[in-house]
């Protein structure tokens, strides 16, 4: 996987995936044609931070003053990135 | 429709994401996160490889009203189900699908109405959009014509190009489904090449498994192993291929490998099946099973079948299991495989799946790719899905296809 995240990306679920929190559950999930993906903890914090508006930069910064106790968080949200576009569930906006 | 297209291999497909950045996979699941609706056994196809009960004429006359269905998605919901599987037979073939595409989105379903396109006009798809039914999985036979309405044994090739249009017409994600079987696997570059034309965002390349009626048929419908690595190989490389965007699924026949499927990913795991008639079933060919008294939404809610009832405890866990499997290092990998495949081919559903080359069984898998091989075997006629045949199994005749096993596929 190659490191190509820039803080000035903005990304979007990709077409035909739908992002919801799921109560049964307690964790947030991605749906799409044939599977799901169940995401936990910070992994469902980003993805719901994305609206094809705001750029990773400023999901980093959201994210850092809403769990300031949280170490090293912000290479954590760039390897979510990563992850999410190289599986497809995210595309460039 | 295919055991493989609405079992395993969409498990698959669940990923779990196990990564350093607070998120953690859990290790058990005790929900039924996929509902499949088999909401008609009717069906206007013959395919010789369907995996529906040979017997599914008795089911054709008391299928569950539009009521019945849209509570047991409301119930199923409760209990945690997100996928939601519209199938069957032929779904279309019912006039309320649009109810209870607009009941699914209403409860936030993730909908899929898996169909073989005959009956879906522009009114009904328009319908479905507009309801908010998410996506529509096609099942395609083959690039040629001839082998398309042989295998279905109708003639709906042309139907099927204009359906598939309709469907990326409308947005949708072209998913489409090919069971592949000796007929159609020397294609398989072209059933590619197809996929790509038509604008294909997902291909599963199902191979036939043996259940209902493809059990029937095994010996006419399987390919050989040279066949299948080839197919497999040519699948590889065109997945290799940057410029090809398609997402391949290749569901591996379980006949040529020495280890079992984790069926349905654990019995009562993660699906739940309610058939036409309101059985609630934790895998389609579930029925087969001897002494099992399978709940139905009809008598009892679903919460009971999938917390409570014996038939959906009877296999979760390990503790059922024999030897080989019981001691099995492997035994985590794949649960001893399928029950059904077990008690089919055995005579015994606590056994473990014949495929694995432990099981004191898996000459019955070796002697059934040989009988493919045998001229007399495969010179028997195929017999399609329809309901004269299924009337005719239901009243012993056929008996010659079936005496091999032991209950009816």
């Amino acid at each position: 996987m190659t490191n190509n995240i820039l803080q000035t990306d903005i990304y979007a679920l990709a077409p035909h995936h739908r992002f919801q929190w799921e109560e049964a559950q307690q964790n947030y999930v991605i749906l799409f044609p044939e599977g799901m993906v169940k995401l936990h903890g910070g992994a469902g914090e980003v993805i719901k931070r994305l609206d094809g508006k705001v750029s990773v930069g400023d999901v980093v910064v959201n994210l850092k003053a809403t769990f300031p106790d949280a170490a090293n968080i912000e290479a954590d949200i760039i390897g979510m990135f990563e992850l999410a576009v190289s599986k497809g569930w995210l595309r460039k906006v | 429709m295919t055991q493989a297209s609405l079992g395993e291999s969409v498990v698959q497909k669940i990923v779990h994401v196990q990564q350093n950045n607070g998120v953690s996979a859990s290790a058990t699941h005790t929900q039924p996160l996929w509902l499949l609706a088999e909401v008609t056994y009717r069906c206007p196809l013959h395919c010789a490889f369907c995996y529906n009960p040979t017997d599914y004429d008795k089911h054709t006359q008391n299928e569950l009203t539009t009521e019945q269905w849209i509570q047991a998605l409301r119930d199923a919901r409760k209990l945690g189900a997100i996928q939601l599987g519209i199938s069957g037979g032929e779904p279309l073939l019912r006039d309320d699908i649009e109810d209870i595409v607009i009941e699914a989105k209403k409860l936030g379903y993730y909908s899929n109405l898996i169909t073989s396109g005959v009956g879906l006009t522009e009114k009904r798809i328009q319908a479905f959009k507009e309801g908010g039914l998410d996506h529509i999985q096609l099942s395609m036979h083959d690039i040629t014509e001839e082998i398309n309405n042989f295998i279905t044994n109708t003639k709906t090739f042309e139907l099927k190009k204009k359906v598939a249009a309709m469907i990326k017409n409308h947005g949708y994600p072209m998913v489409l489904n090919v069971v592949i079987h000796r007929y159609n696997i020397g294609h398989m570059r072209e059933i590619l090449e197809m996929a790509e034309a038509l604008g294909a965002d997902y291909i599963e390349l199902a191979n036939t498994q043996y259940y209902g009626w493809s059990l029937v048929n095994r010996s006419q419908l399987m390919p050989t192993k040279e066949q299948v690595d080839e197919a497999e190989a040519i699948t590889n490389e065109f997945r290799a291929n940057p410029n090809n965007k398609m997402k391949i699924f290749f569901v591996v026949p379980d006949y040529f490998s020495d280890r079992p499927k984790k069926c349905m990913n654990g019995w009562g795991e993660v699906f739940m099946i309610v058939t036409a008639n309101g059985d609630v079933l934790p895998c389609h060919s579930a029925r087969s099973l001897p002494n099992m008294q399978f709940p139905n939404v009809r008598d009892s809610g679903l919460e009971y079948a999938w917390k409570e009832s014996p038939a959906f405890n009877k296999y979760r866990g390990d503790s059922w299991m024999k030897e080989p499997c019981r001691s099995c290092s492997e035994k985590e990998n794949d649960l001893g495989g399928c029950r059904c495949q077990a008690f089919l081919l055995s005579g015994d559903a606590d056994v473990a799946d014949p495929v694995c080359s432990k099981s004191p069984f898996r000459h019955l898998i070796d002697q059934a790719i040989e009988d493919s091989k045998n001229p007399v075997m495969v010179a028997k006629p195929i017999v399609f899905r329809n309901d004269k045949n299924s009337k005719k199994i239901i009243a012993g005749e056929f008996n010659d296809r079936v005496e091999s096993f032991h209950s009816l596929p």
